[in-house]
């Protein structure tokens, strides 16, 4: 029989992978101070859950072992013995003494991460979910984006911690990026707040994990953390209008005259629609439709003319558009650095 | 065993038209039938349950799978775990009580043989009414499809403007009516093992399984009225504009949450408590000793169903509850472990000195204990809420609650089945089938759901129809599929098991397994009205007084 | 291996030592019917304290709800009529229970009227129905299903009453009727519950 424990101890050093910098979502690899508070505790816990195992465990196979029925006492029955209140308080007394020692090393973590105080220089991030793509948007800097959420990294010299505000504008949906922080549920009516300080810049993977609806699988998050530089030049150039191109405006105007705009909002141009991302600066971003595929020009196209072939379920209509619209209209999409 | 056994006029064995037959079982109030009845309506459900996790398996096997679609994928979990909790769960449960407890306790029938029969047909009509869904339940596009809301049903996903049509009022209106069949049933097995028992059993002489399912139906009562409260609150939302859980007018998504869970947790324990209870039945026969302290296994099984009242919350402490709360619902949660601890050490205490008999029902009930063991440990786990922060909707979770669900209640229910088959049938079930399918159930079982929680810890969330390759999911989760084929050949290996031994199984004779509690006194199958006389007891192991009349239990309790 | 053939040699021919006397099962399963109702009611109370005041539009209870005293009244006092409607039963006194058992059902029927009154009031002076706002569906709903269990009452004690008036209830039956107004006190202990909810605690 397969001791789960043993799976257990097994996964954490398999957290060492050759390529550490991307695309971990292992919670055994903490980058951020909720996530390796949390993981002490873990760790804790997992210690204590061991030994109680091995010590139960030891004793059914020893009993399962020693009292075998043999042939040779076939017919006799053992001894038959009621119980001893002995032995009964000494197994209630102990269970409720390890009890104590977890709860107060559980209310000890609850306390830190949950109650910890927003400092000053901390980043405001306001995350909405949507069925089935995620709005980040910076009220102090002025930004909005979608999906792929930039912050500055926060060493303990300099801490720029993250502090999230989390809406929903229709189902829940959660918020998680093992290596950063626990997750922590977007529900409508009901704002919440969680906070992140990854130690290191790189790429942080995640996805939505509260069951939101038919595309719940491909809500995907990708955290990029930057260093101060990076993530200041990233902000300045977020916060520009849409760039104007002449060579586009064909596609701009394919843009302007379509249901596009219903939804999409672009910097700068007459489209402000709320419902879906805003696409000001799309290719400043990896991916599209939450995640679900790799921001190419093909995938554009596709995801365009489509939705169904990317993310089936997904509330994206497709666009009834000719082939040569469709090109000027992904043309468009391209210049929007 | 003496082979000059009581000579009970048997149920009528001539052979008769089926449609009489037929008519007999449908209109039957005997409460051995009705609890049949319920065992084969479960397992009916448990093959189909079965059928949609092996096809939520397959289409997880490798990553960007398209063997069904995310719709079909959403609605086959959501029917799995509808289909699993309120229609096997709950009615097999209810079958095996209905079947042993008026036997155990040296009754007749139930105290309300026509409502006994009223909540077995509810319980059906429920499970039909779920299932009408695929034909009836017209979506946006009018076709039938079932639910897809998953059996959380949290609004507002579960609410009209996102849940359009009529599927999710299948769901609502099955898991309200299944909760009034279970408010029934549950009275009725209050008021029979309160005023039914045979003169000599008091309370503190009743078996392990009739206080076991007493506390159980107590709970039910608490425990399923909140949810089919819940329900009402959904119907009205989805039907008469109310705005119970509508969030665009004030009302709250959170409060469903605890609406549900306060029934949704004490469920898992109304559903594991019975198990407890085969537990406490065959542990001591095989180990040839009286179950160790009997009054400490009540008071810790009741103490179980108080506190396991004040835990729900615990599967929402993502939700952005204030850390007063999220520390409360933790320790309550883990003060449950004590009283549960408590009880596998004194099945333990059993078994320490005894002469332990390896027969399948007693395989079952030690993969129970080690199993039970675990899930227990990774609920300890879960309650540590930070621990729960990154662990919680992961399939650490789903490892989790399987855990306890397959290898806590469903293994009790296979050593129930092994060890009382006899009784029900008159035959014995083959023990080399049994273990054919108990080892290659261990095997599958292990390799599924030990494997499953490694996902959840790599940050693999569940209710996802596909997921992104280069995670190091992939391996793991062709792993755990090929763990549920094997479960899958298992439970085929069961349902042989159970059809051929019926035909073709050994005489069982009144009493096979040496036991001690009064349903082995009578012949197997038992008559139609179980005692020809009331037996009258003196101990709580009335056969064991009979057989040793020299060292009665009567002198020591 | 002998005394399997005749299990319980002395179960027929000497009676159980001492008596041997249990609760009687109406009791019983009324008791736990209550206990399961008396959860689905705290739901419904828990959700309308819950949502007090949170309403997103008018109107508010404060504006709008007259307290039912003189329809509360009779609510309780059907309590006290249904309790010696049963003790004259008990007594044999079958006359003075049929006639207590009227007045129950009329005091009863009399409550349901001041419900619908009120309902009417509220939907005809008012505009306000189950979907106007939090505050009409969550009033509606616990009343409503007051209303219901008062309605289900009813129905119970009216077969009663026309069984009583073709002479088919007798002393024997006191034990039942005794059943069917432990509901109807619970459904009046609900409705002081849900009175002190509605129009003290919510306005």
């Amino acid at each position: 029989m397969l001791a789960l424990l043993f799976l257990l101890v097994a996964t954490a050093p398999g957290a060492a992978r050759e390529d550490p910098s991307n695309g971990l979502t292992n919670i055994f690899a903490p980058e951020s101070t909720p996530a390796k508070s949390i993981l002490d505790l873990s760790l804790f816990v997992l210690v204590i859950t061991g030994i109680i195992f091995s010590v139960v465990f030891t004793l059914l196979v020893y009993s399962i072992v020693k009292f075998r029925g043999r042939a040779v006492d076939a017919g006799r029955e053992p001894a038959q013995v009621y119980g001893s209140t002995q032995i009964e308080l000494a197994w209630t007394i102990i269970p409720i003494l390890i009890v104590v020692v977890l709860f107060l090393a559980t209310a000890r973590t609850i306390h830190a991460v949950q109650d910890a105080p927003q400092p000053a220089t901390a980043l405001e991030v306001t995350a909405i979910g949507h069925q089935f793509w995620w709005e980040f948007r910076y009220p102090r800097l002025g930004i909005v984006t979608a999906n792929e959420l930039h912050i500055p990294v926060s060493d303990a010299a300099h801490p720029t911690p993250t502090f999230l505000q989390l809406f929903s504008a229709d189902t829940d949906h959660s918020f998680w990026i093992p290596q950063l922080a626990g997750k922590t549920d977007l529900i409508p009516n009901h704002p919440n707040r969680m906070w992140m300080d990854p130690h290191r810049t790189g790429i942080f993977l995640g996805q939505c994990a509260q069951y939101c609806g038919t595309q719940h699988a491909k809500m995907l998050l990708r955290v990029s953390v930057d260093g101060p530089e990076d993530f200041n030049a990233w902000v300045r150039s977020q916060q520009q209008p849409a760039v104007e191109d002449e060579k586009v405006i064909a596609g701009r105007r394919v843009f302007e005259t379509t249901a596009c705009i219903n939804c999409h909002r672009i910097g700068g141009t007459v489209a402000n629609g709320q419902f879906g991302p805003d696409l000001t600066h799309l290719m400043s971003r990896e991916t599209i439709a939450s995640g679900a595929a790799e921001n190419t020009a093909g995938n554009l196209r596709l995801w365009i003319k489509k939705p169904e072939a990317l993310k089936p379920g997904s509330l994206m209509p497709a666009m009834q558009l000719s082939d040569a619209d469709l090109d000027s209209l992904v043309g468009y999409m391209e210049s929007l650095q | 065993m003496s082979s000059n056994v009581m000579t009970m006029p048997n149920v009528q064995m001539e052979r008769r038209h089926w449609l009489s037959a037929l008519h007999d079982w449908v209109t039957t109030l005997d409460h051995k039938r009705i609890g049949i009845l319920y065992i084969l309506y479960a397992l009916l459900f448990l093959v189909v349950g079965g059928i949609e996790a092996v096809i939520i398996r397959i289409q997880l096997i490798r990553p960007h799978n398209s063997f069904v679609s995310p719709q079909v994928f959403n609605r086959m979990f959501t029917m799995h775990g509808t289909t699993m909790i309120f229609f096997v769960a709950i009615p097999i449960l209810f079958g095996f009580a209905n079947y042993l407890v008026p036997l155990m306790i040296g009754a007749r029938d139930m105290a309300f043989p026509r409502l006994n029969a009223f909540g077995f047909w509810l319980t059906a009509l429920s499970g039909f009414l779920l299932y009408f869904s695929l034909l009836g339940g017209s979506g946006l596009y009018g076709a039938g499809n079932a639910p897809d809301i998953s059996w959380w049903a949290y609004a507002p996903l579960a609410m009209k403007a996102f849940s359009p049509g009529h599927s999710s009022d299948y769901w609502t209106l099955a898991v309200l009516l299944a909760g009034f069949g279970s408010v029934a049933t549950a009275i009725n097995l209050i008021a029979t093992i309160l005023c039914l028992r045979c003169p000599g059993m008091k309370l503190t002489r009743m078996p392990m399984l009739a206080w076991l399912n007493l506390t159980m139906a107590g709970m039910l009562l608490i425990v399923i009225t909140p949810l089919s409260a819940a329900q009402i609150m959904l119907l009205i939302d989805r039907y008469l504009g109310g705005h119970f859980f509508d969030t665009q007018a004030g009302g709250s998504a959170v409060l469903w949450m605890h609406f549900f869970w306060i029934f949704g947790h004490p469920e898992v324990y109304v559903l594991i408590i019975p198990c407890f209870a085969f537990m406490s039945e065959i542990i001591p026969v095989f180990s040839r000793k009286p179950i160790f302290g009997y009054p400490v296994m009540v008071a810790a099984t009741v103490c179980i169903a108080f506190v396991s009242l004040s835990v729900w919350a615990h599967h929402m402490f993502s939700v952005g509850m204030n850390s007063y709360a999220n520390s409360f619902f933790a320790i309550t949660t883990m003060a449950v472990g004590v009283p549960t601890g408590i009880k596998i050490f004194n099945w333990l205490g059993t078994m320490w000195g005894g002469r332990i008999q390896f027969k399948v029902p007693m395989l079952f009930s030690i993969a129970f204990l080690f199993q039970f063991l675990i899930a227990g440990l990774t609920g300890i786990m879960l309650a540590a809420a930070p621990f729960d922060w990154q662990l919680s909707y992961s399939y650490f979770v789903v490892a989790h609650f399987h855990y306890v669900i397959v290898g806590g209640i469903l293994f009790a229910l296979f050593a129930a089945f092994y060890y009382w088959y006899p009784k029900v049938t008159g035959k014995m079930l083959s023990e080399t089938l049994g273990k054919w399918h108990f080892w290659l159930f261990v095997i599958g079982f292990h390799m599924t759901f030990d494997v499953m929680h490694i996902p959840g810890l790599l940050g693999m969330p569940r209710r996802i129809y596909t997921y992104e390759p280069g995670r190091g999911w992939d391996t793991l989760n062709l792993i755990i599929t090929l763990g549920a084929f094997i479960q899958g050949m298992a439970v085929l290996v069961f349902v042989s098991n159970l059809i051929l031994s019926y035909f073709n199984g050994a005489r069982a004779g009144n009493d096979p397994w040496d036991a001690w509690t009064l349903e082995w006194s009578v012949s197997s199958p038992p008559p139609a009205y179980n005692f020809a006389s009331i037996p009258v007891v003196a101990s709580r192991r009335p056969l064991w007084d009979l057989k040793h009349p020299e060292d009665p239990d009567s002198r020591y309790e | 291996m002998n005394a399997m053939t005749t299990p319980f040699p002395g179960a027929a021919p000497t009676p159980f030592p001492g008596t041997w006397s249990l609760p009687y099962r109406g009791k019983v399963a009324m008791a736990g019917l209550i206990i399961a109702e008396s959860a689905i009611f705290t739901i419904f109370v828990v959700a309308y304290l819950f949502y007090a005041g949170k309403s997103l539009s008018g109107p508010t209870p404060g504006e709008v709800l007259e307290t039912p005293i003189f329809f509360t009244v009779c609510l309780l006092s059907s309590s006290l009529t249904i309790h010696f409607a049963v003790k004259s039963l008990a007594r044999g006194k079958r006359r003075a229970f049929l006639s207590l058992w009227v007045a129950t059902i009329l005091l009863g029927g009399l409550f349901l009227f001041g419900t619908g009154r009120e309902w009417h009031r509220l939907m005809s002076e008012h505009g306000l129905t189950i979907s106007t706002n939090l505050f009409g569906t969550t009033y509606y709903s616990l009343v409503g299903l007051h209303a219901f269990h008062v309605t289900a009452g009813l129905v119970m004690l009216s077969v009663v009453a026309v069984f009583g008036f073709a002479g088919r209830v007798g002393t024997d039956q006191s034990r039942r009727t005794d059943v069917l107004a432990m509901y109807w006190h619970f459904v009046d202990a609900v409705w002081v519950v849900v009175f002190t909810v509605v129009y003290i605690l919510g306005r």
